[in-house]
């Protein structure tokens, strides 16, 4: 139970200090705020509701963890594992039960693993992080918040546009380019790949520290488009060998169960070494990440909590745990 | 006509097969499968707890008489049930009233816009109409070109007045309308989530304003268990009229079909299903059931077929099959109209055979339909009309005219040869067709 003493001092201390840590919290406070309520007055009522561990309690449990998006593979051997251990362990206060539910959720997404939340930053030269994702999750303002973000670093950022398929994404791109401060290098209609080539080749004149590419949006069951992918990365790589240093795989938050298809799909193609998780100050949970880190291990990186250039946050599971069962605390 | 279903659920139906009476025990198996099957596709929780309880219900009552399987009574009543509950009538888009004012509403990224301009190309094209498309997501960076390339595109008119209140450009767009006599308005508003009280009274104001005979909610097939909230966030705010489900192109279920139905009672109009401009169809509730049970569609392909293959050609080439006379340059064309079918990787899942020979998850890349086609192309006409006469020569002249190796074109006169055999058994009446 080391986690949820941890949350707990995270709570209980909360009052006292006012470190940078404190404000990060704040901020996934907010942010999940809509999406905890839900979430976690049913956890509460539930507990309310049964006192002891019965059929309808581990019913109306899985039914919580279902609409969470968890994912229906993974919630049913997390019941199994629940099962196993309150027999085991002799539960039958559900308040106590609650402790270990965090527990459990806690060791579906770590699971043994070694898990990095930091960018993969190259030694030196430009570090490359590519963009890629399924149609409308988010790619562009991502990249917007994060070239923010770098900027604020003091870093030189610069954008490729490799999105030359949708009306208006580079004019889109642009105009974060502009907001942030950042250089930007695009040209409509044109091979992607190329685009990419060209846009490195003036990042390393340019000197630039940090290279955001986006991509065009793709059904991960669309084998030209994901061939076209490949090509890009291919490019990037003859350029700069190492790169990208990063791929990151951006996932909507109210995504269900295809989130592991796309995961799994997108795999194959590129390196992926993250997820970006997008859109959690709606009501939705993203609870499809546990499923994806479980199901392909892939780690979450960072999150989107709304539309403003600041509205992004590194990933942390424990405050991402915290910011859901808060009130339990 | 069951056996292609979700491996898992084929099975545990089969075990029903046989059964003289339907028991709560013998289904059990069945009735679990169903509902994980339905979980799996994202159909909302609750809504899969009613429909099991009222299957399993019907089940029990069913007369399992001597002349039906008890599991094909049973899977036809899931089937239906299923199609019931997506909407059994079709109901079609209001294109009487002139002019008729339609608005597009969802979350971020759902794809409003590109839905737009589906709509009014589909609008022009099958009712005739004049349609104007109006840009009123002032908030995202660039979504005003974005609509405005998509308009130009299909030489659609589009109505902007840059980031000025929604207000103003919805009645400024109206009176634009009326003078250049567009009989049918396309409102394309930001995406915004269903919490956002500002952007929901903003789309309140619109709804005051035009009172469009649609309000149309846009969602994603994706989706997953949150569907719920964001469905009942616009409904409970807006006179939802009606729902299109987008980008079922992907290898989703769409299981949050069901939940709009169950929910709203709204019915949905359409479905997107290419990133292309003509890609919105129809809803059929037949074929979404299918997709959710992972039964194939046949039928979607059997459209599709009609939809792209000339009937002519098509005739002149069964009389050729026919007779025996088949030959490179029929080949040739029947590769054409495969590949204007889409991916056939797509085809391919949609056949519920597909499954049983292992070809469902088998991807193809269309660069080799090309390499084949070069191929055909290299050769003289005589040769494609009597490929017999291919010998180790004219095999390498081939060969360098399509940068293919000869390996592959002995590959690919064998693969036709054994085509035309099974051609000649298909028209004979020997063989049943796929479909």
């Amino acid at each position: 139970m080391g986690l949820f003493s941890k949350l707990k001092n995270l709570v209980s201390n909360k009052k006292e200090t006012n470190t940078e840590e404190e404000k990060k919290l704040d901020l996934y406070d907010s942010g999940l705020e809509k999406t905890r309520e839900s979430f976690v007055s049913k956890l509460n009522i539930l507990g309310h509701t049964f006192t002891s561990v019965s059929e309808e309690y581990y019913e109306e449990l899985e039914n919580l963890l279902i609409m969470a998006d968890i994912g229906v593979n993974t919630v049913a051997k997390f019941m199994d594992r629940l099962r196993k251990r309150v027999k085991e362990e002799h539960i039958t206060d559900t308040a106590y039960l609650n402790e270990i539910i965090i527990d459990e959720l806690f060791i579906i997404y770590v699971n043994n693993s070694y898990l990095s939340d930091k960018i993969n930053f190259a030694k030196e030269g430009p570090t490359v992080l590519l963009f890629v994702g399924v149609n409308g999750v988010g790619k562009t303002t991502t990249i917007g918040k994060l070239a923010s973000k770098f900027h604020k670093d003091g870093k030189k950022v610069m954008m490729i546009a490799g999105d030359t398929f949708r009306a208006g994404a580079t004019e889109q791109l642009k105009e974060w380019a502009d907001r942030t401060n950042s250089l930007f290098y695009g040209k409509e209609n044109a091979d992607p790949a190329s685009v990419v080539f060209d846009g490195l080749k003036e990042a390393k004149e340019e000197n630039v520290d940090i290279v955001l590419i986006d991509t065009a949006g793709r059904l991960q069951n669309k084998v030209n488009l994901m061939n076209e992918l490949d090509k890009i990365n291919r490019v990037i790589a003859k350029f700069i060998p190492e790169a990208p240093h990063e791929t990151l795989l951006v996932i909507d938050a109210t995504t269900g169960q295809n989130g592991i298809s796309q995961a799994v799909a997108f795999k194959e193609i590129t390196n992926i070494t993250g997820i970006v998780l997008t859109k959690l100050d709606g009501t939705a949970k993203g609870g499809i990440v546990l499923a994806i880190k479980e199901e392909v291990n892939i780690p979450v990186k960072y999150i989107g909590l709304g539309e403003k250039e600041s509205d992004l946050e590194t990933f942390d599971i424990e405050k991402y745990i915290y910011g859901l069962f808060k009130d339990l605390l | 006509m069951f056996e292609y279903m979700g491996d898992r659920l084929s099975k545990a139906i089969k075990n029903i097969r046989g059964l003289g009476r339907i028991t709560e025990e013998n289904i059990n198996d069945a009735m679990r499968e169903i509902r994980m099957a339905l979980l799996e596709a994202d159909v909302n929780y609750q809504v899969v707890k009613e429909f099991i309880a009222s299957v399993k219900e019907k089940a029990l009552g069913m007369d399992v008489s001597a002349s039906l399987k008890p599991d094909e009574l049973f899977i036809k009543l899931v089937k239906d049930e299923l199609v019931e509950l997506l909407g059994k009538e079709e109901v079609p888009l209001e294109t009487n009233k002139t002019p008729t004012i339609l608005m597009l509403v969802g979350l971020q990224g759902s794809g409003k816009t590109t839905t737009a301009g589906k709509l009014a190309n589909y609008l022009r094209k099958k009712h005739a109409k004049k349609p104007l498309l109006v840009a009123c997501d002032i908030y995202r960076p660039a979504a005003i070109d974005q609509l405005k390339t998509i308009g130009k595109s299909l030489d659609i008119p589009v109505y902007e007045h840059g980031k000025t209140s929604v207000n103003d450009i919805v009645s400024e767009a109206l009176s634009y309308a009326k003078e250049n006599h567009n009989d049918y308005i396309i409102i394309d508003t930001a995406g915004r989530l269903h919490i956002d009280e500002d952007l929901m009274n903003e789309l309140k104001g619109i709804e005051e304003l035009a009172h469009p005979d649609e309000t149309i909610l846009v969602i994603d097939a994706m989706m997953g268990q949150d569907a719920i909230n964001v469905i009942n966030g616009f409904n409970d705010n807006l006179h939802l009229t009606g729902v299109i489900l987008t980008k079922l192109d992907g290898d989703t279920k769409g299981g949050v079909a069901l939940s709009v139905r169950h929910l709203t009672n709204v019915p949905i109009k359409f479905v997107g299903d290419s990133e292309k401009l003509d890609g919105l169809s129809p809803f059929h509730p037949e074929r979404m059931a299918s997709r959710i049970l992972d039964m194939g569609d046949i039928l979607s392909i059997a459209e599709k077929v009609e939809d792209v293959i000339d009937e002519e050609e098509a005739l002149d080439v069964a009389k050729k099959m026919k007779k025996g006379d088949y030959d490179l340059n029929d080949f040739l064309t029947n590769l054409k109209q495969i590949q204007k079918l889409g991916p056939l990787e797509k085809i391919l899942k949609m056949l519920p055979q597909a499954r049983n020979m292992g070809l469902n998850n088998v991807t193809i890349n269309p660069k080799d339909l090309k390499h084949i086609e070069a191929i055909v192309l290299s050769m003289t006409m005589e040769e494609r009309r009597h490929p017999e006469i291919l010998k180790a020569s004219r095999k390498i002249r081939i060969s360098k005219g399509c940068a293919r190796s000869v390996e592959e074109i002995n590959r690919l006169l064998k693969q036709f040869e054994e085509m035309k055999k099974m051609m000649k058994q298909l028209s004979n009446g020997n063989m049943k067709m796929p479909f």
